[in-house]
């Protein structure tokens, strides 16, 4: 039984992404991630030079801002700060420039559903931008889970609320390797970096969510690895 | 390690703690080698857990919560408020979370730690996400009165799984709580009873003649995972959470339903063995914490 949602789309379909790169011309590296009316805004300030009390000044560390689109910064605001910090933490090569922040500011443009996947999609491409050393790139996706137990992707607003339950997932990107795949590599379970769930499923409608999840990003790396390509031809000031 | 020998005995005791001081990691992976921790404990079991109910005497309902060293005082006020027009026979729920110095020295005064927010926040998705509570419980007269329940949690001391102690202790406090008797005074606005009151005075009782608990859902129990390589560590203390940064919260209800998976990044990637490992640490962990939640009441009610 197919799920039939209000605009039209299949449970497994996602919303068209957009991404733009180099927008601010102060920042040191800025993205712009649309994935249907959500869009936020990613500007990358660092390294810079010093580090903030009580964080270890043998590694880089990373400060990240959020800024919502109306209203003052609560709880949830600094709740996405966190989950993003530790996120970013985790691809970034914290090694390469100990003592130095690296600043990520977000700006929330549109909220309509599926906001931080939206914000952790915006700020990797914005540290690309950047040129801050990665190990790879964070995909970020929304799973929803309906009444009937079905998952659907990529929800928007009015879809989040009345389903069930929804779970954000972050996947490393998936690699493209030179050498041809051994194939044990295709056996490999994919492994998270993030999982923020909201709402009550079972164990196994989580591990479904996971599957489909897995092969979203890797329809989304696919995506981000033909942007982040695309490049000015006499651009020489940001390496690739 | 042996202390006897004088001299040479003391100065192998001392390396160790610098040791332990200077390079935490390679300490606790030689004891990981061994399937044990430095405090002994296997690496699946968590740290003896006490639960008292009632210790604030003024507080509607209350509960003081012990996992390890970590400390966490909940306590519940009702308040009778006029429900809001979109939800006209549901009362309300706010939860506030806070680290005040006496928990730890990083947290100074004046300056809240970053933590605090985040566990309120995380406290109340986790509470609204779990069907513990029903709000139309908290509701007097339909449309002009209703209970505003105001939890506070406390965190008297922080030594890891604040998210773990902290939802045990509301989940406590919740089941400890005692609605008051209100009656309707002559301007017809509804006030709470307190004491012994003359038939004559009450003009009309809008709950049983005793106070009434709520009836709670299943309730929501949580375990706090770090994931270090291949390891699995359940209920970490403040030490391991600042040298393995990655961990996992599963938090089920008493029904087997998931109600939240967080993993807020971390280098160690979670794949689906791992995360069937979590959840099954954190069954067994729910059994134990509803054993000793149902122990703690029925003492209360022989007292």
């Amino acid at each position: 039984m197919e799920v039939v949602r209000a605009d039209g789309r299949t449970p497994n379909q996602l919303r068209p992404l957009a991404c733009s790169r180099n927008l601010l011309h102060r920042a040191h590296g800025s993205a712009r991630w649309s994935q249907g009316d959500t869009i936020v805004l990613a500007a990358v300030y660092g390294p810079k030079a010093g580090i903030r009390k009580g964080e270890n000044p043998e590694k880089a560390s990373i400060e990240v801002i959020w800024k919502p689109k109306t209203g003052q910064t609560g709880k949830a605001e600094k709740e996405y700060e966190m989950i993003l910090k530790r996120t970013l933490q985790s691809i970034c090569l914290l090694a390469v420039h100990p003592n130095t922040t690296t600043s990520i500011i977000l700006q929330v443009v549109g909220d309509d559903g599926a906001l931080l996947p939206c914000a952790i999609n915006a700020s990797c491409a914005a540290l690309v931008d950047a040129g801050v050393p990665l190990k790879h790139l964070a995909v970020a996706i929304c799973c929803g889970l309906t009444e009937g137990g079905y998952v659907v992707l990529d929800p928007t607003k009015s879809e989040e609320q009345k389903m069930r339950a929804f779970a954000y997932l972050v996947f490393p990107n998936s690699s493209h390797s030179v050498l041809p795949k051994a194939p044990s590599a295709v056996d490999e379970e994919p492994g998270i970096i993030t999982s923020v769930t909201y709402g009550l499923m079972s164990e196994s409608h989580y591990i479904n969510c996971l599957g489909h999840g897995h092969a979203a990003c890797a329809k989304i790396s696919e995506f981000l690895r033909k942007s982040l390509q695309t490049q000015f031809p006499g651009d020489l000031s940001k390496g690739t | 390690m042996e202390s006897s020998e004088g001299t040479g005995g003391l100065s192998g005791e001392i390396e160790v703690e610098a040791y332990r001081r200077l390079f935490p990691l390679p300490f606790y992976e030689r004891h990981l080698l061994e399937s044990v921790r430095p405090d002994a404990r296997p690496l699946n079991r968590a740290r003896d857990t006490t639960i008292a109910l009632g210790p604030v005497a003024s507080a509607d309902g209350s509960a003081l919560v012990k996992i390890g060293d970590t400390t966490m005082l909940a306590a519940i006020k009702l308040e009778v408020m006029t429900p809001s027009t979109d939800a006209p026979d549901e009362g309300s729920l706010a939860i506030e979370f806070q680290m005040p110095p006496i928990c730890s020295p990083s947290v100074r005064p004046g300056r809240p730690a970053e933590v605090a927010s985040v566990i309120s926040k995380q406290l109340s998705d986790v509470m609204m996400s779990s069907e513990m509570i029903n709000l139309k419980e908290l509701s007097l007269i339909s449309g002009k009165a209703a209970w505003m329940a105001y939890l506070d949690i406390y965190c008297l001391s922080a030594d890891g799984c604040l998210f773990d102690a902290a939802l045990l202790s509301a989940i406590a406090a919740f089941s400890h709580l005692q609605i008051p008797l209100v009656s309707v005074n002559d301007d017809g606005r509804v006030i709470a009873v307190f004491g012994e009151l003359p038939e004559a005075k009450l003009k009309l009782e809008l709950v049983n003649k005793e106070k009434r608990k709520l009836s709670l859902g299943s309730k929501p129990f949580s375990l706090t995972c770090i994931l270090h390589e291949e390891y699995i560590l359940a209920d970490p203390n403040a030490e391991e959470e600042s040298i393995m940064d990655t961990f996992v919260t599963v938090v089920l209800d008493s029904l087997g339903q998931l109600v939240s998976i967080y993993k807020p990044g971390g280098a160690a990637l979670a794949n689906m063995s791992t995360i069937k490992a979590c959840i099954a640490l954190t069954k067994s962990r729910v059994k134990e914490l509803n054993n000793i939640l149902s122990e703690s009441l029925s003492e209360m009610e022989v007292d």
